[in-house]
């Protein structure tokens, strides 16, 4: 990689964990390339490796009427970082299902900038961060829309429960449109387990860490309702989750 | 079996309960009328644990072990059930993944084994046709997309699958048909009526008492008990209305 490394000063590496960043940065090669041709799906599921610091950069690109599902668990113990370059033709479809799940000093982050360069193209991001210690989980989600892109429909979901006063989690979606008949959703809420639930769940019986377990399992595992193979994803998530609840 | 005496407690530092005194022995079935505000919900929350219901004078005990001692989930453990006026819908946790892990983890309090998966399908089924519920909706998420009745219905469910030995109904009759709260009405009789088990029925209105005879009646007003009675005390105060009958 001959690029200069970053600085926080640039909004996609302001949350960033720059001193993890250093070491690895050399051997980043040139974004992993992913094109689905008109007309053709594709499904991928991404897991988290063992490694401390792990930064995935993709470059994506979808035909007219393509459609790619993207399922990516990012829970690296000291950083992780999930890029995306979206580019979507007439009629694409594009959806990414993702989640941080982070403890003690941990960053992990998902970057993405989805460009809606033709007309009809559907997108979704549904991102879901668990957080606890002093953890934190980033999502930057930056929206395109060309102005020739009409009848985009973008959607942008993002939820983050911090268990620890000293977690953080940030959230912005960001919208550049230059045409005028869009649909461009974004939502954000960052939230705490919710009282009523608990005592729920503890009144049928279960003690207060399982009960916990139980509410952020399913605050997580809905992001793979949709996967056709989610036992792979529902594993590591559920082991992410065990480690972070513990 | 539950034995209550002189209980004071608070909600966010203002007075709700003031002096409540309540044996409900094994094999009966007491059911608390009362007007709105005057603490019945929060007698059911106190006895099940609810954060925030503050007991300030008094004591509560099952079986001669002190309630207000116990956290939630081993009051469950012990015995103890109780059946929410609103019931809480929890997205993303299907119902028998929870009901589950929940008997499960009430066995291993108790030192019983647990049920595997097969065991407690076929247990769950069996309940849920008891109340006339479609076991189908056993695996969706908890309480999301259910109408008020079927949430009650739910309820009951629950309490068949746990098989508590005390359960507080609280308003479990409020926002049913007829048709469900004969159906509720016979569940409750059919899982709890037994002489080893206890009830305390909170409620509003007379009508699901046409169908759970109560053996005492009390009413509930200003967070004391102002009268007790035998069933006839209901429809007295359906005829007559709280002021009246209280006085």
């Amino acid at each position: 990689m001959t690029a200069p490394f970053p600085t926080r000063a640039l909004e996609e590496w302001r949350y960033a964990d720059l001193d993890a960043l250093q070491p690895v940065w050399e051997q980043l090669g040139e974004p992993e390339r992913i094109a689905v041709l008109p007309g053709q799906s594709l499904e991928q599921v991404w897991l988290p490796s063992d490694d401390a610091v792990q930064v995935r950069r993709v470059s994506v690109s979808l035909g007219a009427g393509a459609s790619l599902r993207l399922f990516a668990l990012n829970a690296a113990e000291q950083y992780g970082r999930i890029e995306l370059q979206v580019d979507l033709a007439d009629g694409a479809d594009f959806e990414f299902f993702a989640a941080n799940i982070g403890t003690g000093l941990s960053t992990n982050e998902i970057v993405s900038n989805v460009r809606h360069l033709e007309p009809n193209a559907k997108s979704r991001q549904v991102v879901r961060s668990v957080l606890n210690g002093k953890a934190v989980g980033t999502y930057l989600g930056k929206i395109e829309v060309a102005r020739d892109a009409q009848k985009t429909d973008a959607e942008q979901s993002v939820k983050a429960m911090l268990l620890d006063r000293g977690a953080t989690a940030n959230a912005k979606p960001e919208l550049e449109i230059f045409a005028d008949d869009v649909k461009c959703a974004h939502g954000a809420t960052v939230g705490e387990l919710d009282a009523n639930q608990l005592f729920y769940l503890g009144s049928r019986g279960l003690p207060p860490a399982q009960a916990r377990a139980l509410l952020l399992e399913g605050f997580v595992m809905g992001l793979w309702d949709s996967a056709s193979e989610p036992d792979a994803i529902c594993e590591a998530a559920r082991g992410a989750l065990r480690s972070v609840v513990a | 079996m539950i034995e209550i005496t002189n209980l004071h407690a608070t909600v966010a530092d203002k007075p709700i309960l003031n002096g409540v005194s309540l044996h409900v022995p094994a094999g009966e079935v007491h059911a608390i009328m009362g007007p709105n505000g005057s603490g019945k919900s929060t007698l059911a929350y106190v006895l099940a644990g609810r954060p925030g219901y503050e007991v300030t004078e008094g004591s509560a005990s099952f079986d001669g072990r002190d309630l207000i001692a116990m956290e939630p989930f081993e009051r469950a453990a012990a015995g103890l059930f109780l059946g929410f006026q609103y019931p809480v819908e929890i997205p993303g946790v299907s119902y028998l993944q929870f009901l589950r892990e929940s008997l499960n983890a009430q066995r291993r309090a108790r030192g019983e084994a647990e049920l595997s998966g097969a065991e407690f399908i076929k247990l769950a089924r069996s309940q849920a046709a008891l109340l006339g519920m479609d076991a189908e909706m056993l695996k969706r998420p908890v309480n999301v997309g259910f109408s008020g009745g079927e949430k009650k219905r739910a309820e009951m469910v629950q309490m068949g699958i746990m098989d508590p030995r005390f359960a507080i109904l609280d308003e479990t009759d409020s926002g049913l048909d007829i048709d469900a709260l004969k159906a509720v009405g016979a569940g409750i009789n059919s899982i709890m009526r037994k002489p080893d088990k206890g009830v305390l029925l909170i409620t509003h209105y007379q009508r699901l008492l046409d169908y759970v005879r109560p053996d005492t009646v009390h009413v509930l007003q200003a967070g004391r008990i102002v009268r007790s009675g035998g069933p006839e005390l209901a429809h007295e105060l359906e005829r007559e209305g709280y002021s009246e009958a209280a006085a």
